[in-house]
């Protein structure tokens, strides 16, 4: 029974952490002022880059680098849409989406011509588990020993990096000037403009921090999780990660609880395919796949506790009016 | 004309133009940066998709479903609503459509099916439009992100359905059953026997959607109700002020949509297929937003946008053909870029065009 618990919490982990990072991501994002729509895509382009650079390079560190520039690279034409052209955020996220999903497949063919894939990672080329201390010595303890070595320990790096980014993004946004100004502009940007601070600057960095936390999470989806990049293998984590940041109220600790749900909603619905459950039978797969949109959708009508938006996201800033 | 203003075709004609150029320019760098020649590649795509009967059967065939998407989330767009779900709405318009297909084909010929299986895929398309749009009048939820966990949802629901409900017995494939001859659409090719359109299933479904751009045309600009749409798109605040309940337009309007968006349908489901499928939207939903960006939200606008997407998915699969290191993906991209130019850079040309307006009409003002 143990066992079964502690296989499912790990797999939680595993599945919650590229939803984490894109949620954190988001996070800034909207904090700001500046909807995400686009964080598939450019969780989507940064996998395939990272898997692409770490088999060229043979290195996994170079894969993650690839991964937050061309991350990076999409959220700046997402900034420059909607912060110095004022257009619509929404619009900008959709084709963001669309264009990593085309461009993805595409030059994959072009460069590896293996179906838009590419080429297999090795082992080494990946971010491997780590196998913290004492974790063999200790898994004899009973309960705690398991626990340590198989929940704990044996991850890889970006696991324990996208737990370690929570407390950091609640120092950052709430306990540094920065973070106080993100949520000026997010809030009241108008404002924040006449205490002579740059709404455009302020929402660019924003969205910097955006795309490297959304290159993290689709690094960690092709060259930690999986072995290189599949078509379409962000499949809506992206719109996951945005579900759980109104989950979450846009808030970094609420963030990693909501983003732990999903990813245990996820594991189990692994877990329990085809087997029956006593007393209510076997489960559709499809029921805990719908289950994080449909709570959302719930969340957002009100009936669990109201999910308010930063005031001004979602609204391109016009420093004068004429 | 006053400074700052352009006439009507500059607006609707040379800026769309300009953001459109703007697409293809980049599109053929990325066809550079793979290493093949862009002019080959658009060669290859415009015969592909016009070049011979299958192909402008096939170009007309995908025209037809961008013309009820782009339609869809045109007349939200007019209520200033944007409907990302049409996707979703899509999906579950199919079902309405495979429901009356399969309880009447076997008694009726087609075309008693297809005033039902209309009525079915709107009703459906409606429904799935109806909970988003309920939930942002009256709980001011945000309706883009529901619609969005709406075609999520839709999609859970419909592999259940498919894999679990609809499947005959004995089958494996998650799929509806074939539909008997009265319930499909006759073809084009069947019809109008003199046109070669080789074995592309472009069928009457066709002329209904030229037929529903009329009736959109009609209720958006010569009705009471369009009326209410488009001031209430415009300025909610005053629409609201003068009586237009903005509880009563949201819903209403995105019960058009969706319903528009779940007669495409009829095209896939009852046209071409004769089954319900897995997926059988296949991102037309999306490219809905495309191409009302692209049309202005008018419907001739949206006939034009949706033929030149028939002819990119359509000349894209020629060009996949052709050019084996260029995927079809290529339409993709080209989708995306065109969605950020005409969309979210429209305003992008804006000020250069009006600053040449503004000397020209100075100059001859002062002359």
């Amino acid at each position: 029974m143990l066992d079964t618990i502690i296989l499912v919490l790990d797999s939680t982990f595993r599945l919650s952490t590229p939803l984490l990072f894109a949620c954190l991501a988001g996070l800034f994002s909207e904090r700001s002022g500046i909807v995400d729509i686009g964080l598939e895509g450019k969780i989507l382009g940064a996998a395939f880059a990272a898997a692409a650079a770490a088999y060229v390079f043979q290195s996994p560190w170079i894969g993650l680098l690839a991964g937050i520039i061309v991350s990076v690279l999409l959220a700046l034409v997402h900034g420059y849409a909607s912060i110095t052209q004022r257009g619509n955020q929404v619009v900008s996220g959709v084709a963001i989406n669309f264009l990593a999903a085309g461009l993805t497949v595409l030059l994959g063919q072009a460069w590896f011509s293996q179906g838009g894939r590419t080429p297999a990672l090795s082992p080494a080329t990946r971010f491997e588990s780590i196998t913290l201390p004492f974790a063999d010595t200790l898994a004899n303890v009973p309960v705690l020993g398991p626990i340590y070595a198989d929940l704990i320990s044996g991850h890889n790096i970006l696991v324990y990096a996208s737990f370690a980014a929570v407390p950091l993004t609640w120092w950052i946004v709430f306990r540094t000037r920065f973070g106080l100004r993100l949520r000026a502009v997010g809030e009241n940007p108008s404002a924040a403009d006449t205490a002579g601070l740059s709404v455009t600057l302020l929402r660019y960095r924003a969205t910097i921090i955006c795309g490297i936390l959304c290159g993290f999470s689709g690094a960690y989806l092709s060259v930690a999780q999986g072995a290189g990049f599949i078509k379409d293998m962000s499949a809506g984590k992206g719109f996951i990660a945005l579900a759980a940041l109104i989950f979450a109220k846009w808030k970094p600790v609420n963030a990693m609880f909501t983003c732990l749900l999903f990813g245990f909603l996820d594991a189990l619905a692994i877990r329990l395919q085809g087997q029956e459950i006593p007393g209510i039978g076997e489960v559709p797969v499809q029921v805990f796949q719908a289950l994080p949109y449909v709570l959302t959708v719930v969340l957002l009508a009100g009936f669990i506790g109201r999910a308010i938006p930063p005031k001004a996201s979602g609204i391109p800033y016009v420093k004068e009016r004429t | 004309m006053s400074k700052g203003q352009l006439p009507r075709w500059v607006d609707y004609g040379l800026l769309p133009a300009l953001n459109l150029i703007a697409a293809f320019i980049v599109s053929g760098l990325v066809v550079v940066v793979i290493g093949e020649d862009p002019f080959e590649a658009v060669k290859w795509l415009v015969y592909g998709a016009l070049g011979y009967g299958e192909g402008i059967g096939y170009t007309l065939y995908y025209a037809t479903n961008f013309i009820f998407t782009g339609l869809a989330v045109a007349v939200a767009f007019h209520a200033g609503l944007f409907n990302i779900g049409g996707e979703g709405q899509a999906y579950v318009g199919g079902l309405g459509i495979a429901l009356v297909c399969l309880a009447m084909d076997r008694f009726v010929p087609w075309w008693i099916t297809f005033p039902f299986a209309i009525a079915g895929g709107a009703l459906f398309g409606a429904a799935w439009a109806f909970i988003p749009a309920y939930l942002q009048a009256k709980r001011g939820s945000h309706i883009v992100i529901t619609t969005i966990m709406f075609n999520f949802i839709a999609s859970a629901l419909m592999v259940y359905l498919l894999s679990n409900v609809l499947i005959p017995q004995g089958t494996m494939s998650p799929s509806s059953r074939n539909f008997e001859a009265g319930g499909q659409l006759p073809l084009l090719r069947n019809v109008f026997t003199s046109f070669d359109f080789g074995q592309s299933p472009v069928n009457l479904a066709f002329f209904l959607a030229l037929a529903v751009c009329v009736v959109v045309w009609l209720l958006i600009w010569h009705t009471k109700l369009g009326y209410e749409i488009r001031s209430f798109g415009k300025n909610p605040d005053a629409a609201s002020y003068a009586g237009i309940s903005p509880v009563r337009i949201t819903v209403v309007t995105m019960l058009i949509s969706g319903a528009l968006a779940g007669l495409m349908g009829i095209n896939v489901v009852m046209g071409e297929q004769t089954r319900l499928l897995l997926d059988f939207a296949g991102g037309a939903g999306f490219v809905g937003i495309a191409v009302a960006l692209m049309g202005r939200g008018h419907p001739i606008g949206i006939i034009l946008a949706s033929m030149l997407f028939g002819l990119l998915y359509q000349g894209g699969a020629e060009l996949a053909f052709e050019i084996p290191t260029i995927s079809r993906d290529m339409i993709v991209v080209i989708q995306a870029l065109v969605i950020l130019f005409a969309g979210a850079l429209e305003h992008m040309f804006r000020p250069a065009v009006v600053a040449f307006f503004d000397r020209f009409s100075s100059n001859t003002a002062e002359a």
